[in-house]
């Protein structure tokens, strides 16, 4: 004990250790808090803009929209959807009419998974637009699923009921044909996947046509929403 | 070199002086590859010198530009840079822009070679590392197969050949895909005479198995080859396959497509028998070869993509030392429990 | 004199003992975020930020910190200003801020960093540290830049952006994968070593010339 005292008092006690260690953490976590407090809302704003941006893209005619969740068996409209509930998009037009659902889905593609938006008018049961929100697929072949403009366009009155198919390029007759990009089958393939099986994971769940919840916020503003 | 007595294993390379050395050796591949390539000039015309010329040009160019200026001439008369430059352009499609076939001699001798100290100790072929630098860095140009006999005859080519250094390649005539593609992304069995005999989209070395196999023989008779190697691989494939065949016949190719369809016959006879890249042992070359095989049939069956023997063999070269390693022989007069 | 001291430390770290061509440090982000020139860019200057910032805080309380938890100390001012960066980035620039992704946080892993603060920072005056800072920041910048450049040159014809050949150049996709950064970095290191070796080689003739001479 005394050995150990004797030893220890040539080096700082270990009160001024412990000490220099809490005001290092205090100081770094009050910069810590005062730094995500004075950008959450540009990052929370920015979130949303690009959400919004992407559901206006994929539902040509729509000026505002809501997120919809399924609870207690039925769609209802929420302000904030909880974390990790699945969360389709209304869209709906100037005068708040229905237009359509913005339904993301992801799915294992080429590389990694590719996470997408599409548009779905439930009375026409038609996909009206696609955007991939998020893919690592090879550069130069699989993303042409988002940069090739022939591909995307494929996707802008397209069936759903019977299910998406991916044909070789040029072959597409039925309206529920996809052209699929040559040499990048594997990713177009993908992207067709992912649209069906969202479908299906929620076809049961929508509500019928017509019935869908109203417009609950306000208006159309042009804020950056909530 | 004829193997007597069963206990006393000859190997080549250090043991004993003889006729046959590195040029030579060389030059007989060259030889056992000149069907192959006459055939290749034969379905697609001068676009096949083309490309098989400028990756030679480009292997040779990288050859003389990073030797010592003491070795240069030396480096130059053994051949292997023509070598490397020739199996690289027959692993080509026949539509390839001719910039793109020297870049890949170039890249594959530079990288392939030379970094590593140049001939003898290369970890992986400097042909098949070119193609694969090619794939990885033109993925669409590397897979557009054109269909053999361009329109104007002989003499014409076909418009990729021309581009411009670092421009794109302008598809023209017929795309075909190879049969290996077609089975995996349409369902579609080519039938196996066409394979046999070229009439099959593939790269410009690739479509005539036939003479692939001559030449095969012809490196067999002059012993440049240990024929363990090919026979290893094509056995293993054939095997695997006849295997598969036996869960679902429609679904999976059957033995000979096998072996006839892509660049195994290629790989096998002229690439994965490359001595400085391949173990030196008996025991060794089985186990890289069947190895080379299973990799070959997995990436097929399984993989992503619809051929896998360039991917496989450069595997296979990465485990090379390590199978030497664990292959050598007992070392005359020394005892069997002890290793040194 | 004194002038020249901080020069000095400023202008080492840009080539002599460049960080990352001769000291061959912080590979991770060196290979991972440098497939074009304005990643490069950005994640040079998020380095900076956070280089800068913490060996001038570390040098202003060098006396200060006692030497059993030097460590620990380092590594709470690093992690503060890499949170900084992070979250300032995500907010005024989120494109930028999803490419470069997990490798903003992972700067507080750099050994770049944290090896000046060890080596540097913590054993001299605040002027000369935040030179030294400024000096290796600057020489990682460069590299990360050089590397960023070619990438995304040979890889989508293009630099910040800009198309540089026109529609029908044929991008070498393997650049903007990250083997080409493998490749990229390593030709690049094959480079500076060559040089460095013919600078020897004629050093050692000048010197050889001389001694004949005299």
């Amino acid at each position: 004990m005394t050995a150990d005292a004797r030893k220890q008092a040539a080096a700082p006690s270990s009160l001024r250790l412990v000490m220099t260690l809490a005001i290092a953490g205090l100081v770094s976590g009050i910069a810590i808090i005062g730094i995500y407090e004075s950008t959450l809302p540009t990052i929370t704003a920015n979130k949303a803009r690009e959400l919004r941006e992407a559901v206006f893209k994929v539902l040509p005619g729509v000026s505002d929209m809501q997120a919809l969740v399924y609870r207690e068996g039925r769609i209802v409209a929420v302000p904030k959807p909880q974390k990790d509930e699945p969360v389709v998009y209304g869209g709906y037009d100037e005068r708040g009419d229905f237009v359509g659902y913005a339904m993301p889905g992801a799915g294992p593609g080429f590389q990694d998974t590719i996470a997408l938006l599409y548009g779905y008018l439930p009375s026409r049961q038609q996909v009206v637009g696609m955007e991939i929100l998020e893919s690592r697929e090879t550069p130069g072949l699989g993303d042409k699923i988002y940069k090739d403009a022939d591909f995307v366009a494929e996707f802008s009155a397209l069936s759903v009921e019977p299910e998406i198919v991916a044909v070789k390029k040029g072959t597409s007759t039925q309206p529920n044909h996809v052209d699929a990009i040559t040499g990048a089958t594997i990713s177009a393939k993908a992207v067709v996947r992912i649209i069906n099986e969202t479908h299906v994971a929620w076809a049961e769940q929508l509500p019928a046509p017509g019935t869908e919840p109203p417009f609950a916020g306000e208006p159309a503003d042009n804020g950056t929403g909530q | 070199m004829k193997q007597r007595d069963p206990d006393l294993l000859l190997f080549h390379a250090p043991l004993l002086r003889q006729g046959m050395t590195t040029p030579k050796a060389m030059r007989d591949v060259i030889i056992a590859l000149l069907p192959a390539t006459g055939a290749s000039l034969w379905f697609f015309g001068l676009a096949a010198a083309l490309v098989i010329g400028s990756s030679i040009a480009g292997a040779v160019l990288a050859e003389w530009l990073f030797a010592d200026r003491a070795s240069r001439g030396e480096s130059l008369r053994d051949a292997t840079g023509i070598l490397t430059g020739l199996l690289l352009g027959l692993t080509l499609p026949p539509g390839l822009p001719m910039w793109m076939a020297f870049l890949g001699g170039f890249v594959g001798i530079a990288l392939g070679k030379v970094i590593w100290g140049g001939l003898g100790h290369n970890l992986f072929n400097p042909a098949l590392l070119g193609r694969a630098f090619l794939l990885a860095t033109f993925p669409i140009a590397m897979t557009t197969w054109v269909s053999a006999h361009p329109e104007g005859g002989f003499f014409s080519v076909y418009a990729g050949n021309l581009a411009l250094p670092f421009m794109q390649a302008q598809v023209d005539g017929v795309t075909s895909a190879t049969p290996l593609g077609l089975l995996k992304f349409e369902q579609e069995v080519t039938p196996l005479t066409n394979l046999m005999f070229g009439k099959i989209g593939g790269s410009l070395g690739e479509t005539n198995g036939v003479l692939l196999l001559l030449g095969g023989i012809y490196l067999w008779l002059r012993r440049d080859l240990d024929w363990r190697i090919p026979v290893g691989i094509l056995g293993t494939v054939v095997i695997f396959s006849a295997f598969l065949g036996l869960f679902d016949a429609e679904r999976f190719p059957t033995p000979l497509f096998s072996v006839f369809s892509g660049g195994l016959l290629l790989g096998a006879i002229y690439m994965a028998t490359d001595p400085v890249t391949s173990p030196v042992t008996p025991r060794g070359a089985w186990i890289f070869a069947i190895g080379t095989g299973v990799l070959v049939m997995l990436i097929r069956v399984f993989g992503g993509l619809p051929e896998g023997v360039m991917y496989a063999i450069l595997l296979m070269n990465a485990a090379t030392p390590l199978i030497d390693r664990y292959t050598q022989p007992r070392v005359f007069g020394h005892g069997i429990e002890k290793e040194s | 004199m004194k002038k020249n001291e901080s020069y000095e430390e400023f202008v080492k770290g840009i080539w002599r003992d460049n960080p990352v061509f001769v000291q061959v440090l912080g590979m991770c982000p060196m290979l991972a975020v440098t497939n074009s020139a304005i990643n490069a860019i950005a994640m040079g200057m998020a380095s900076m930020f956070v280089l800068v910032g913490s060996s001038f805080l570390v040098s202003v309380f060098r006396h200060v910190i006692p030497k059993q938890v030097r460590i620990s100390c380092f590594i709470i001012i690093i992690a503060t200003f890499v949170t900084i960066a992070d979250y300032t980035l995500l907010a005024l620039v989120p494109k930028v801020h999803k490419e470069l992704g997990a490798f903003i946080p992972l700067i507080v892993a750099n050994c770049l960093i944290l090896g000046r603060q060890e080596a540097f920072a913590s054993r001299y005056p605040t002027r000369l540290a935040v030179m030294d800072a400024l000096g290796m920041a600057g020489g990682f910048m460069l590299a990360l830049f050089s590397l960023g450049a070619v990438r995304e040159i040979l890889g989508d014809g293009a630099l910040f952006g800009f198309r540089l050949f026109g529609e029908s150049f044929e991008p070498w996709i393997v650049m903007i994968l990250p083997p080409g950064g493998f490749l990229t970095l390593g030709v690049i290191l094959l480079f500076f070593n060559w040089f460095k070796y013919k600078k020897d080689e004629f050093l050692a003739d000048v010197a050889e010339a001389e001694r004949s001479g005299s």
